[in-house]
């Protein structure tokens, strides 16, 4: 029996809702099946990946400190997938974002005052912004594949962190270390609550942001065009939109977001540069967007669950005694299964054969 | 009488197909007999080509019986047709443009011969039925009168007895399509049958033995078509006889309000066709026509003068004696022009919008601060209201304006898109192929509303392949042949001869100098 | 001896090229067929993991062989099943392919982790190799090398010599008129999909089993997006395919020579030499557009379903 695709007359509202539960219904009985293999009882392994972090606090924080970075990256991304520009790129522009952010600091420590950290923030929005561009300029001038040249500038990306912490930037007091120095309480996003958890405010940037995606795409102008261009170029053309302009309009809006959310992980989180400043959060992100329905309320729901699955998987490593390796596999089944399901949205299954005679 | 000792070649009974939302065919008939050219008449939408493609196993029917030489046959794919000897010459062509001709002959032949031997019989089948077409050319380089011969011979390769054409001479000039009938009577003569799927009755009179009519998906009728007269004929497939176009005589000559000159445009991409020297003029109270078979460079036309492509001489096209040919489409649109794209999907309307968001697509900048405001904000509230009012003008048939564009029919989409510009009262209409696809209802009224719009002061310009619908509505015609455009005659001295002459490219050097 | 030495380095880029022209020349059919496979690097990767597996538990390299083609066409199974069943957007399955081969395959190879691998040795042929210059270039090499060569003159002939190519070359150029002329746009589809696993996963096997023979964490570091970048470098063309695929592999091995010679750059910079030269390449092959749009196979990302 072969299964076969049948349009839909206009897209379903029902399954545009329910796809993304579906796919996280599937992912756990993947997961569930996962934990088998593994020895693990399945309702055990389940619960501490997705519930037990969610019972306490201070681990509440934890899942804010991971999501800010997700959600922040995703809104960018949700502008770039909605027109048909697929930046690729955005763990090289959250590092680039990171590096620009910490050259005040690390360079000149001693100005630090109390506009520091303000000009850290554009500094790495403008870092990520710039590096974001730089794909965006190939694709409009020279017509280049911005999937595989946004993601070439990962690689070149995370080189050149490495060669900034064990080269110029390398602490000189550090033993040797591959580190820069620690930023100083300026320097730091500071945390929200001190009492309760380290949860800084990048949690409240990933926030606004998501909401005035929201605005952006529901009420004006632009959104309409990222909507339009998205969905038909040449319909884009006859409305007078330049596809060109949003591309370079998207790719730095994502760098800039993707910029930020680095630099917010280096001065709320880490407080320093060192070789590695993300645990992949760029391409986390692109699962998050998609698993979001690429649209900001999605967003914000589908990042604190992929946020989830960061501190699942630590919990597991350390009470299950399960590898965290684990996570990644979570992450790229869900999404498969989202990809799948949505094909529900504009398609109905019916098995062949079942309304011609054959 | 069909003799008792012979049974028909084709014989449908009841064939039915639904689509999601609509019955292509319900419940239909037909008799095909050995040697016979037999016509399938019906509007767009009529369900034409649903009948053939179950015919040719592109599709397979919800129920009902197809007989094969009285044999009742399942045809489960494409093959299986081609090997009982069904051919099909398909309407949008079913070539590949990056291959050769040689090559996409090979690919129908189910057991293809090697190419060599393949080359020579289909140089043998051209000659003898008229058709030259060169083996080694990339169909992507060809026009699509060459690609409709590579069609027949690969079609004729096969030896059907059946061999179907859908809509054959909508790309051809009437000299062509002249060629064409040539060659299916000589198939005739060979005792082959021909089901030839037109709407078009003069060329389904003037050929075919026998007709059936479909209309909505259902037989209304079998006929001699050489026995009626075009006007019950018409009748038959519209169900209601149509009032003709309005068309009073034009005032004299009005104001240039569209000046064309010297316009060059070099071929974007390697399908392109270049624009050489072109000359027109748009002038207030009349409709410039312009013919051609398509592919000659109309499109390219229409993007330069909406200015979805800009030219590099902004004095090449003025608009109320502004040069323009540097701005871009808002800016002509603040001047006062509106835009009618040949393609409804995915240029003039995004499919999956709904008509609000539609309404939106070619009026942001247009309409002052009246539905964005200046920061961007789009005023939901006015949008609606317009959407509902365009709705309303050209009665577009709807559940609503909440509706995504693309489940719309050909024709309301059509009439929606077509409303969408003429709310605006443009003082220049550019419309490229304004009654393609649509049925015969819709057409009457967006070709009353072109012709009133121009009565009424604007000046149209009406880019169509459908001669009879320019003949019917222009002031004036030109013809468009290989990117140059024929200077224009009032539409009193046009007939499908001389016009014919132009498409095909004779005399075309005889314009381009106003 | 200063020959020795230029011999030693064309063996290093040979085996630096080997794995990047079978990936790239499974992608190339992907992609004649209409289907861009975003996932070669998640295929790579888990034919590595395979090819490693296969051969440390068996202890016979050809077990890994077999292990890493059948991990990447699983892999690929799964990329056919979403594009080409369901028709859900080829960039984005692609992607998560990428994503879940990456994720999948560091689950798997946590206990090689540092493990000592089985190498696929060369092939001996005795008194050829020792051939002065090129007798052991031509004739001392791992099979796998041989058979990438063989495989490049088979993919050329297939599509340009043969009717299963020419069926393969039209389902990529016009799907619809493929469909319309009765061939099996999907069945064919699924074939160069599988095709594709098939050389992903062999070129990760490779990586695995003679170019370092041991398992480290994502270790394909990249090469199936150079091997993505290189099937638009060929314009879709075999033989073009090796010779780009022969350029990656001397600029990865030069920079790594370099390296070892202490050139006054820093290592980082040279280490980013690969992906540097890919962007430059990719900008240089694609800026006359209309070159391009002739090259591509006109239906290349478009999902495909057909009207029953």
């Amino acid at each position: 029996m072969a299964l076969e695709l049948v349009k839909r007359p206009s897209p379903s509202r029902l399954f545009a809702a329910l796809s993304p539960f579906i796919a996280f219904a599937l992912t756990l009985l993947a997961g569930a099946l996962l934990f088998k293999i593994q020895g693990v009882p399945p309702l055990a392994g389940l619960y501490t990946y997705f519930v037990e972090p969610l019972t306490e606090t201070w681990s509440l924080h934890e899942l804010a400190i991971k999501a800010a970075p997700l959600i922040l990256i995703a809104v960018g991304l949700a502008v770039c997938f909605l027109s048909n520009n697929w930046n690729i790129g955005a763990e090289g522009q959250f590092i680039l974002g990171g590096i620009f952010g910490s050259a005040l600091p690390v360079l000149y420590p001693e100005l630090s005052n109390n506009t520091t950290l303000p000009v850290m923030l554009l500094m790495g929005a403008a870092g990520g912004a710039l590096f974001g561009l730089i794909p965006a300029f190939l694709k409009v001038k020279f017509n280049a594949n911005e999937i595989l040249t946004s993601l070439m500038l990962v690689y070149v990306a995370q080189l050149l962190l490495d060669w900034l912490v064990r080269g110029p930037w390398r602490n000189p007091a550090g033993f040797g270390f591959p580190q820069t120095r620690a930023f100083d309480e300026l320097a730091r996003l500071p945390a929200i609550d001190n009492m309760a958890g380290r949860a800084h405010w990048g949690i409240a940037f990933a926030l606004i942001a998501a909401l005035a995606l929201w605005w952006l795409l529901r009420s004006t102008r632009s959104g309409f065009e990222i909507r339009v261009i998205g969905a038909s170029p040449r319909a884009g053309a006859f409305a007078g939109f330049s596809s060109k302009r949003l591309t370079l309009f998207a790719f730095a809006l994502s760098g800039g977001l993707a910029g930020l959310a680095g630099i917010v992980e280096v001065s709320g989180t880490i407080g320093q540069l060192q070789p590695s400043i993300s645990p992949g959060y760029g391409f986390t992100a692109i699962i998050v967007a998609f698993l979001g329905r690429l649209n900001p309320a999605g967003i914000v729901a589908a990042g604190t669950v992929l946020a989830l699955t960061y501190l699942g998987g630590e919990a597991a490593q350390m009470s299950l005694g399960l590898s965290d390796k684990a996570v990644r596999v979570f992450q790229g089944l869900l999404l498969f299964f989202v990809l799948a399901t949505d094909t529900l949205i504009h398609y109905q299954l019916r098995r062949s054969g079942d309304t011609h005679g054959a | 009488m069909p003799s008792d000792t012979q049974p028909p070649l084709l014989e449908l009974e009841k064939l039915r197909k639904a689509f999601p939302g609509t019955l292509a065919n319900d419940d239909v008939d037909l008799v095909i007999n050995p040697g016979e050219i037999h016509a399938l008449l019906g509007e767009n939408g009529a369900g034409k080509s649903t009948l053939v493609k179950m015919i040719y196993g592109v599709l397979r029917p919800d129920a009902g019986a197809i007989r094969w030489h009285g044999e009742s046959v399942d045809l489960p794919n494409p093959r299986a047709a081609r090997r009982r000897g069904i051919g099909m010459v398909f309407q949008h062509f079913s070539l590949f443009e990056a291959l050769s001709a040689a090559e996409n002959i090979a690919l129908s032949l189910d057991d293809a011969p090697p190419m060599d031997t393949l080359t020579q019989r289909a140089r043998e089948l051209s000659e003898r039925y008229g058709l030259p077409l060169d083996p080694h050319a990339m169909v992507g380089d060809l026009s699509v009168g060459e690609r409709q011969r590579i069609e027949i011979v690969r079609c004729l390769l096969q030896e059907p007895e059946l061999l179907i054409l859908d809509e054959p001479t909508s790309v051809l000039t009437p000299q062509e399509a002249e060629q064409l009938f040539k060659t299916l009577e000589q198939l005739r003569a060979d005792g082959k049958s021909i089901l030839y799927i037109s709407h078009r009755l003069q060329e389904v009179q003037r050929l075919c033995d026998n007709a059936t009519v479909l209309r909505g998906g259902k037989v209304v009728g079998h006929c001699k078509p050489a026995e009626e007269s075009a006007a019950s004929l018409a009748t038959l497939m519209v169900g209601s006889e149509l009032p003709e176009v309005a068309h009073e005589e034009a005032l004299e000559s009005g104001a240039v309000l569209l000046d064309v000159r010297a316009l060059t445009r070099p071929a974007a991409t390697p399908f392109a066709v270049a624009l050489q020297d072109v000359y027109l003029q748009g002038r207030s109270g009349r409709i410039l026509g312009i013919a051609g078979v398509a592919g000659n460079g109309q499109g390219e036309l229409f993007e330069v003068l909406s200015g979805e492509v800009l030219t590099e001489q902004p004095l090449c096209i003025k608009m109320r004696n502004k040069a323009i040919g540097n701005l871009g489409i808002n800016e002509r649109r603040k001047l006062g022009a509106a835009f009618v794209p040949e393609e409804r999907l995915g240029h003039g309307a995004v499919p999956n919008m709904s008509l609000i968001d539609n309404a939106l697509l070619s009026r942001h900048r247009s309409d002052g601060g009246e539905l964005v405001g200046i920061t961007g904000r789009v005023k939901r509230g006015k949008l609606r209201k317009l959407a509902a009012r365009i709705v309303e003008s050209m009665d577009v048939r709807c559940s609503g304006t909440e509706q995504p564009a693309g489940a719309l029919s050909g024709g309301n989409l059509q009439k929606y898109i077509i409303a969408r510009e003429l709310d605006r009262k443009p003082k220049v209409l550019v419309v490229n192929q304004p009654t393609w696809g649509v049925d015969a209802g819709a057409a009457l009224r967006i070709r009353n509303a072109l012709v009133q719009l121009a009565r009424d002061g604007s000046a149209v310009v009406v880019i169509s392949q459908d001669l009879e619908e320019l003949l019917q509505i222009s002031d004036d015609v030109s013809v468009m042949h290989d990117g140059k455009l024929s200077f224009p005659m009032p539409v009193a001295e046009a007939n499908p001869e001389n016009i014919g002459l132009l498409m095909g490219g004779s005399e075309a050097n005889a314009g381009g100098n106003a | 001896m200063e020959h020795e030495l230029i011999v030693n380095v064309l063996l290093t880029i040979a085996t630096a090229s080997t794995p990047l022209l079978i990936a790239a020349m499974g992608e190339l059919v992907v992609e004649r067929s209409g289907v861009l496979n975003l996932g070669v690097e998640g295929m790579m990767v888990i034919g590595a993991v395979c090819g490693f597996g296969g051969a440390a538990l068996s202890g016979n390299p050809w077990v890994g062989v077999l292990a890493g083609i059948s991990g990447g066409v699983l892999a690929s199974l799964l990329f056919g099943v979403l594009t080409l069943s369901i028709a859900t957007n080829q960039v984005a399955t692609g992607l998560s392919l990428t994503l879940l081969g990456l994720g999948l395959s560091g689950l798997l190879g946590e206990s090689f982790v540092g493990q000592a691998g089985v190498k696929l040795s060369a092939v001996d042929m005795g008194p050829l190799t020792e051939i002065p210059y090129v007798g052991r270039f031509l004739f001392g090499q791992d099979p796998i090398f041989y058979l990438s060569l063989l495989l490049v003159a088979c993919v050329s002939w297939f599509l340009f010599r043969t009717r299963a190519g020419l069926v393969l070359r039209a389902v990529g150029d016009s799907h619809d008129s493929a469909h319309a002329l009765g061939l099996s746009v999907v069945k064919i589809r699924y074939a160069a999909v599988a095709f594709g696993g098939a050389c992903a996963g062999l070129a990760g096997a490779h990586l695995s089993l003679v170019y370092t023979t041991q398992w480290v964490e994502n270790m394909t570091a990249g090469r199936g997006w150079i091997a993505l970048a290189l099937v638009v470098f060929a314009s879709w063309r075999p033989w073009r395919v090796l010779a780009g695929a022969y350029l990656f592999g001397g600029v990865t091995i030069g920079q790594l020579h370099a390296q070892a010679f202490g050139v006054a750059v820093p290592s980082q910079l040279l280490s980013a030499l690969p992906y540097l030269a890919t962007i430059v390449v990719l900008v240089l092959i694609s800026r006359n557009k209309r070159l391009t749009i002739l090259n591509t196979p006109a239906c290349l990302g478009r999902p495909f379903v057909p009207n029953r």
